[in-house]
């Protein structure tokens, strides 16, 4: 027996495209907590939130370690002395005029960071991840005879100036990467957020 | 005699509800394979050894492994030495997947030699491309795992290169890390990739490759259509079914291949580096990077392309564009079957230029698999420019030069002169 054709075949359309469409919505709410579940859990977003940090305690010439994702953060208050020698010592670096993108754009300066004298520096060596060491003091070190003051990986020898910028001849490739920051206050510091732009 | 009844009988209730002796007959028995196929044909039934024992083999090391960063290098270390027999089969594991890999790009340039991507067989080939796309993911999820150095920054290194999509790619890492930095749990998502999702789809586009090939049945070292002549039942004349002759030749073959594959899981297991990496022999640790930083062999040559592009085009980065072209050179693949416009399938009477074209395409990918695997310099990465270069002309230029170059005609049966 050949089964009757529907008595409205506009109407049977209609319902098959009403359904259809509404069965793709549902599709795509049913999509919603897979996908969702799949972002950083509320454990992983509080332990790579940005941390605040209170630089009233730290003095000029002094660095501060600071924990942000599992890296350590330096801050540095740099010491006004040495602050000419940001500028002077231009010729030694491999990537002065930070071409590289490892600063947001708002730290691309000479001082590259929101605040003059403040230095926030990821503290990991962009040539294989040793911790870089603090030198602040503008004098003659072992490494190197004309030292103007800023950071020197010991496992391999690179430099890097106050603010982090790498020297040239050395085997770091780049600058050391500036996380994002923002001065919620004069003296408090938020490591991990660009801050309300 | 009455045992043999007992079978019969037993045949017959089950063929009356499921089709066994159709089945049989169909895939096996009366399944008719070109009489002139030759040692190139033996490597897809390895490749489902190969599969049915990594899926064996991954069962066992699952039992004993733990998914999260902290366990897991102890787990491997745990089944390596405490374990009876777990130091045998991660190795076979791990074997198994440089074995799976080496096969399966043999079996690929089985099918870029005869044409076998050629009209009929283009969902042939592109349900092949699927499952070696789906097995280099596999790959690279399973490499994590141990969370060894070398898995840690394999997977930091290949998760960053999405970072590098205009836009949105960042978001889109952090989304497929589930986290800032890869972390436990990027591992434990890879861990269910490897284990639950991507074997599923493997098994069910390997199911449909060889259902599309029982459709249209093998091509031939000829290119020969070999159903244009039949006797009077339809059996193809140049042709012998697959069961008993070619199964035969198969369990040869696999003998030949435990051969090797035994030796080297029992004498060399490492594979010199190539198969474990020494560098994953020490836990990972996010603050040191290892200096260099190296993938398994079967990605060298892609590896290579990525490293090759160090200029930025269009306003896109170096990095981002890398990531296409190595991504291109994977995808391509596919596109094989329109891209040759030949009248002939079979290299052997296609053009000097498929020819020299084909020549130049397996020189540049062992070129690019060495280069990919050595720390570059000036000069390795201007070779790696120009074998790219290589590589995408025998795809990008294949319509133009199949063409219009002079073919040999190609003999209307097996065994005819042309």
């Amino acid at each position: 027996m050949q089964p009757k054709s529907p008595p409205n075949p506009g109407r049977r359309k209609f319902l098959t495209y009403t359904t259809s469409f509404l069965g793709i919505i549902g599709a795509f709410f049913t999509a919603i907590p897979f996908v969702s579940a799949f972002k950083p859990s509320a454990k992983a977003e509080a332990a790579g939130a940005p941390v605040k940090v209170d630089l009233s305690k730290l003095l000029p010439g002094e660095m501060m370690t600071v924990e942000w994702r599992g890296r350590p953060v330096f801050v540095v208050n740099i010491p006004k002395e040495n602050k000419n020698f940001i500028t002077k010592n231009l010729e030694r670096l491999a990537d002065p005029n930070m071409e590289d993108p490892s600063q947001p754009d708002y730290a691309r300066n000479d001082i590259r960071s929101r605040k003059e004298g403040i230095a926030v520096l990821t503290g990991v060596c962009t040539h294989l991840g040793c911790a870089p060491k603090y030198y602040p003091e503008a004098k003659p070190e072992d490494f190197d005879s004309n030292w103007q003051g800023g950071f020197f990986c010991p496992c391999h020898g690179s430099k890097f100036d106050l603010v982090g910028r790498v020297y040239a001849n050395v085997p770091a490739p780049t600058n050391l990467v500036v996380p994002p920051h923002f001065f919620e206050k004069d003296n408090l510091l938020v490591i991990g957020s660009d801050g309300v732009s | 005699m009455s045992e043999n009844t007992i079978g019969k009988k037993s045949l017959e209730w089950v063929d009356s509800r499921f089709p066994v002796v159709d089945l049989f007959e169909r895939h096996l028995s009366k399944y008719y394979s070109p009489s002139n196929i030759n040692i190139w044909y033996l490597f897809g039934f390895l490749l489902l050894i190969v599969l049915v024992m990594q899926i064996l083999t991954g069962l066992w090391l699952m039992m004993n492994y733990t998914n999260t960063a902290e366990g897991a290098f102890s787990s491997i270390e745990y089944i390596m030495r405490d374990v009876d027999y777990g130091w045998l089969i991660r190795y076979m594991h791990a074997g198994g997947a440089s074995a799976f890999f080496a096969l399966i790009y043999l079996h690929m340039f089985r099918g870029m030699m005869y044409g076998s991507y050629q009209k009929p067989r283009e969902l042939i080939w592109v349900g092949g491309w699927f499952v070696y796309v789906l097995l280099c993911a596999e790959g690279f999820t399973g490499y994590v795992l141990p969370w060894g150095q070398m898995s840690f920054w394999a997977a930091q290194v290949i998760i960053s290169l999405v970072g590098s999509i205009p836009y949105f790619g960042e978001d889109l890492a952090i989304w497929i890390r589930g986290d800032y930095i890869v972390s436990g749990i990027t591992l434990s998502r890879l861990f269910a990739f490897h284990v639950v999702l991507l074997p599923i789809l493997i098994i069910a586009v390997v199911f449909f490759h060889i259902l599309a090939l029982h459709e249209i049945g093998s091509n031939n070292p000829d290119g020969i259509d070999v159903k244009k002549h039949t006797d009077q039942d339809g059996v193809p004349l140049d042709a012998k079914p697959f069961f008993p002759y070619d199964i035969t030749h198969d369990f040869y073959a696999l003998g030949v291949f435990l051969i090797i594959f035994c030796s080297v899981i029992f004498f060399f297991p490492e594979g010199g580096g190539y198969i474990i990496e020494y560098v994953n022999y020490e836990p990972a640790n996010p603050l040191s990077t290892p200096a260099h930083i190296v993938p398994s062999w079967y990605y060298t040559p892609f590896y290579a392309m990525l490293r090759a592009i160090d200029f930025p085009l269009f306003g896109l980065t170096a990095k981002f564009l890398g990531f296409v072209v190595m991504a291109a050179g994977i995808a391509i693949f596919a596109a094989l079957p329109w891209l040759d416009r030949s009248p002939v399938k079979s290299i052997k009477y296609k053009g000097i230029y498929s020819k020299a074209f084909l020549t130049g395409f397996v020189l540049s990918f062992f070129v690019l698999a060495y280069l990919g695997s050595v720390p570059p310099t000036e000069t390795k990465n201007m070779l790696a420019k120009v074998f790219t270069f290589i590589y995408f002309a025998y795809f990008l230029l294949m319509p133009i030069y199949t063409k219009f170059e002079k073919c040999k005609p190609v003999p209307e049966r097996v065994g005819d002169l042309a």
